[in-house]
């Protein structure tokens, strides 16, 4: 199987679905010459030209509003923030338009339209280009979120994301753009709302995403040696999430341990530890369950700080070592 | 009556109707049909506003007595496989599009039977099966989703229109200018038609607005745009008819403000503190239904008998509607998390 980047991955998935669906479309700021923030789009404009790839003016309200509009005619519209971050200025049409139409209108419209946003600290950007909004997304009944770890996930899923029929909100962080892994060539897609157990182990749950995933495999690699088994469940989709699979994960460890980037306080690692409660795995639990967070602080500038302010691999190898270690 | 627009309308006044239609193109029956709808929208308001007092209607719901003349004229201009995209006063322009008034009553009721089977109520109609994509219960709502239909239509190349109503209020949401600088630059076959009722909520559009009329916006984007009487059936038709012939020919996107007034208050729980009774009499004096029925009298178009018959035609439609309604099933408690995903 090739190996081709995460940002690659992501790019063939547009172009491949493009090719066969004539409904598909991407719009976003600078996708097209400049091929997009990340590069994601390079070379889409020459392929399929301005209609289909539309660069619009710096204005994320009308970007996804005309996303919802079309969607509801009949288009399957793509929509590029350039960062996370700006998806506040078009939350109104992603949550009081495109979410809730299906429903206010009795079953009888559908939205099916995708929105790419890169997530995520790590690049130097600071406070307002660095964020981890998922949790904000996921309380909203009728958007889907997506958030996917490697390449082949990356593909899988995004191609899901263009053929349902609902909004699905697809975050991608962007560390992991240059990261490379196997990607099939032939056509494939992962359903939404599968986790995937990325590393199997005996002692404790880590239940991870995005980049918070290679950060726990790492992790995973080191208390390894101590003797230490990890087992690494990506839920893939945030929502709908897949709590069979973490549940069943966690009755077998009989530790859980949520990992995410995104700030503690109402982040989603509370969102899988009530449901975990909710279930009989509760009655597995050895110790506390646990999460690892960003703290809870804007994404400072400086790079010590920015390091410190999301979960790093020490941090998970030092939290698991404690909850294996009965110290909670 | 209250000055707030200096500008004058590019309109000039109906006076000879009968010169007017046939200048339009519109026959005597189409005229009549014109008054008719204008009747029923009347009715069905008032009916709601009754429904509502006797505690049938739950919640809230936006009358607009007093703007039917922007709802029919439009309505006429409109073809089936046109766009709506409606404000959250939109009864008018529902039935003026064609709609089923027992569904539309059924949903104020939040009867199964309703539009949206009872899930959105009087604030969000729609009836995407006939082009219909709601009214909105977000100021300028239908200002961000139009863009996409707009580009949606020139994708697939069809003849459409998407046409995007709302009220003044919704002019001085930032969208306003994000929605009509893209139909600008992409050339988009939509028609904004602002429909000015003087008041957003209590908000009097001159003190709230830097810039009036609207239509000057629209020129600021390089959109054409017009300022007419909103009260004169005729004038809104006319000028409805050159903006969708606009769009439709492929020339871009286009702009109308019609100037209006509502009678009834914003919602529910106004009690007009923000306007003097005086002023709502003066509007009332140009009446958009007494004024095209007394040029149609005039012309001879219809007589007493045909307005008492065409009174009584439309209030048994109305009476229909809410016994349909009344007899329509509620949503089943079991159902209320269907249809949040497709």
């Amino acid at each position: 199987m090739p190996e081709i980047t995460y940002r690659q991955a992501i790019h063939d998935a547009m172009v491949e679905e493009m090719r066969r669906d004539k409904r598909v479309f991407i719009m976003g700021e600078d996708i097209g010459t400049y091929g997009g923030a990340f590069g994601v789009s390079a070379g889409m404009l020459e392929e399929f030209g301005p209609e289909r790839v539309v660069e619009t003016p710096i204005s994320e309200e009308a970007i996804v509003g005309a996303a919802a509009g079309a969607a509801m005619v009949g288009m399957r519209p793509i929509a590029e923030m350039m960062f996370m971050d700006f998806i506040f200025l078009a939350l109104d049409p992603l949550v009081n338009q495109a979410a809730k139409a299906r429903y206010m209108f009795g079953g009888k419209a559908t939205v099916p339209m995708v929105v790419r946003m890169p997530s995520g600290s790590g690049s130097g950007a600071a406070a307002q280009h660095s964020q981890s909004l998922e949790t904000i997304l996921m309380h909203i009944p009728g958007i889907k979120v997506v958030a996917p770890s490697t390449p082949y996930d990356a593909k899988g899923l995004l191609i899901s994301s263009m053929r349902d029929l609902n909004p699905v909100c697809f975050v991608e962080h962007k560390l992991l753009y240059k990261i490379k892994g196997e990607v099939p060539e032939e056509e494939y897609a992962i359903p939404l709302g599968l986790a995937d157990i990325k590393r199997e182990g005996r002692d404790i749950t880590i239940v991870a995403s995005g980049i918070m995933v290679h950060k726990s495999l790492d992790a995973a690699e080191i208390l390894n040696e101590d003797g230490i088994s990890v087992e690494v469940v990506d839920p893939r989709t945030l929502r709908p999430l897949d709590v069979d699979t973490i549940a069943k994960s966690v009755k077998k460890t009989g530790r859980l341990l949520v990992v995410h980037e995104a700030v503690k306080t109402a982040g989603w690692a509370g969102e899988v530890m009530a449901s975990v409660s909710e279930t009989s795995s509760w009655d597995y639990l050895d110790t506390p369950m646990r999460r690892l967070t960003g703290k809870d602080v804007p994404i400072p500038y400086n790079r010590h700080l920015e390091t410190a302010a999301v979960p790093q691999v020490d941090d998970i190898v030092r939290e698991v070592r404690a909850m294996v270690n009965n110290q909670y | 009556m209250k000055n707030n627009q200096l500008a004058k309308f590019d309109n000039e006044t109906t006076t000879d109707i009968l010169a007017k239609s046939k200048d339009l193109g519109l026959s005597k029956e189409t005229l009549i049909e014109m008054y008719q709808t204008m009747i029923s929208i009347r009715l069905f308001e008032e009916m709601a506003d009754r429904l509502y007092a006797l505690g049938k209607v739950h919640g809230t719901m936006h009358l607009s007595a007093g703007q039917e003349a922007v709802a029919v004229g439009t309505g006429a201009v409109m073809s089936k496989d046109d766009y709506l995209l409606n404000h959250h006063r939109g009864h008018g322009h529902f039935i003026a599009s064609g709609a089923d008034i027992n569904k539309m009553m059924a949903e104020f009721l939040g009867k199964e039977t309703g539009f949206c089977r009872g899930r959105g109520g009087s604030m969000h109609i729609a009836d995407v099966e006939a082009n219909n994509l709601g009214a909105n219960g977000i100021v300028g709502g239908g200002i961000q989703l139009v863009v996409g239909v707009g580009l949606a239509i020139k994708m697939m190349g069809t003849e459409r229109v998407a046409l995007v109503i709302f009220g003044d209020g919704a002019a001085n949401q930032g969208i306003f200018h994000e929605s009509l600088n893209m139909a600008a630059i992409w050339d988009l076959p939509i028609v904004y038609l602002c429909e000015n009722n003087q008041y957003g909520m209590s908000a009097d559009i001159a003190r709230v607005s830097s810039k009036v009329p609207f239509k000057d916006r629209a020129l600021a984007h390089g959109i054409p745009g017009y300022y007419i009487d909103g009260n004169d059936v005729l004038a809104v038709y006319e000028f409805m008819k050159i903006a969708v012939d606009h769009a439709r020919s492929r020339k871009g996107p286009v702009f109308v403000e019609a100037q209006t007034y509502r009678y009834f208050g914003h919602s529910k729980s106004d009690r007009n503190l923000y306007r003097t009774k005086d002023e709502i009499e003066e509007w009332k004096n140009r009446d958009p239904i007494k004024r095209f029925q007394s040029l149609l009298i005039e012309a001879k178009v219809i007589t007493d008998t045909d307005i008492e018959k065409i009174h009584e035609d439309m209030t048994r439609l109305i009476d229909e509607a809410v016994e349909f309604a009344d007899n329509s099933p509620e949503p089943d408690a079991s159902e209320v998390t269907e249809w949040v995903y497709a």
